[in-house]
């Protein structure tokens, strides 16, 4: 089983690799709606401190829904769904491996780009330290959320704007309590309870999501 | 080993076939015919387990190929009307990851007497996009030549957009795999002839 799931991580990976641009386009979208925001509302530094958690989360939402279509689309357009679909190894192996390249090459690299965003909104050290940790605890919750809407939306017409429609709602506890944990450490309240539910947002995503996947993926190929 | 009951399916509301049955012992070719459209593709992709059949039930040795799972595809090799090659990765890689998944790793040099099999030498590390229709097609036959390990093989079109030399050699391939005992089940437009083997024709009428 995890074999499995390291040979899909290894496959998708290399993929990657060769289409740095895809992973690229990503991280910049996220740079730039980031930083449109202390353009349009000028830079008054108090309000940039306060809306910096939540700009940066959802600047990060919708760099991770851009990213989406790319898990599953190409594999289904080529054939290689069908393949996975009837491997030597369970479906739900496939899924979790794809599911965790598809945060290896956007959830980490949207975390590790997030301080700097930070700065711009001069977040101080504290509330930077709660949203790294937010968004490691959150953006796995995002990859294993979407890849059920990816997946439910395969082959559908306008499966760009339906995967956003079904997607973005469920993101919404995510968004709440990742923001708010950056805006707890910026008040210099205590956030671990915010960490807490984010990581019981994960454990509970890890749990299911592959399985509504596996199962969203069956039917798309039937 | 393989058998169909009472098998129907279902496109958009057009029932294709219905109480479609037969039963294929060791060493037999079953060759698909009938016209576009009349369910050659939708029977295969039920026989490897994609697609559900509307009714009836597939059974390997005896047992419901569905509730076997992994089981069954472990046996199974699927070559379907999509290659399932990836345009950035090379021969070499997309031999490698495809045979992944069907739970194969062999060393490196059986993948490149695989793809020289197909006419491919030379060409294992130039990126597929590069490639012709026919050579993708030979990239995904090559799977074949390490395949003799699985008893099931299910090929769609496998003829389709090769030259003679490729269309000869998938043949051999085929005769030899069926002389082990296995079981093929393929559908081609081409008028070929499988020497050897016991050969059952399924026509659907459309």
């Amino acid at each position: 089983m995890l074999a499995s799931i390291v040979g899909i991580i290894e496959r998708d990976l290399r993929l990657a690799f060769r289409r740095k641009g895809d992973v690229a386009q990503v991280l910049v979208f996220f740079v730039i709606v980031a930083s449109l925001f202390p353009l349009g509302t000028g830079a008054e530094p108090n309000q940039l401190r306060a809306m910096g958690p939540g700009v940066v989360w959802v600047a990060a939402l919708l760099a991770a829904l851009l990213s989406l279509n790319r898990l599953f689309a190409a594999d289904y357009a080529d054939g290689s769904l069908e393949q996975m679909l009837i491997a030597a190894q369970p479906l739900a192996a496939t899924v979790t491996g794809k599911t965790i390249a598809h945060w290896l090459t956007t959830g980490l690299p949207l975390t590790l780009l997030a301080p700097l965003l930070g700065v711009q909104y001069d977040l101080p050290a504290p509330a930077l330290g709660a949203l790294v940790a937010s968004l490691a605890l959150g953006t796995p919750v995002l990859s294993l959320i979407g890849a059920v809407g990816a997946a439910l939306t395969l082959g559908a017409r306008g499966a760009a704007v339906l995967l956003a429609l079904l997607v973005l709602p469920l993101y919404v506890p995510v968004l709440v309590f990742g923001a708010g944990a950056v805006g707890a450490a910026l008040a210099g309240l205590p956030h671990g309870a915010h960490l807490s539910l984010l990581g019981a947002f994960l454990a509970f995503s890890t749990v299911f999501a592959p399985w509504a996947t596996c199962a969203a993926l069956r039917i798309a190929l039937d | 080993m393989l058998q169909a009951e009472s098998l129907a399916c279902e496109r958009g509301g057009r029932l294709l076939f219905k109480s479609l049955a037969f039963a294929l012992a060791p060493g037999t070719l079953l060759r698909v015919a009938g016209p576009n459209g009349a369910g050659k593709t939708s029977l295969l992709r039920i026989l490897c387990g994609v697609a559900r059949p509307a009714a009836g039930r597939v059974l390997w040795a005896g047992e419901n190929a569905h509730a076997l799972g992994e089981d069954y595809t472990r046996q199974l090799l699927y070559l379907g009307h999509l290659s399932a090659i990836k345009e950035d990765f090379t021969p070499r890689e997309n031999l490698r990851f495809a045979l992944r998944l069907a739970g194969l790793e062999p060393p490196a040099e059986a993948l490149d007497q695989a793809l020289a099999r197909l006419g491919l030498a030379g060409r294992e590390d130039v990126p597929a996009r590069y490639l012709s229709q026919g050579q993708k097609r030979r990239v995904a036959l090559a799977r074949l030549a390490l395949s003799q390990t699985q008893p099931l093989w299910i090929l769609d079109e496998p003829l389709a957009a090769l030259d003679v030399d490729a269309i000869d050699t998938v043949i051999a391939l085929v005769s030899a795999h069926l002389d082990a005992g296995g079981v093929t089940v393929l559908t081609t437009h081409q008028e070929i002839e499988f020497a050897s083997a016991s050969v059952v024709r399924l026509v659907l009428a459309g």
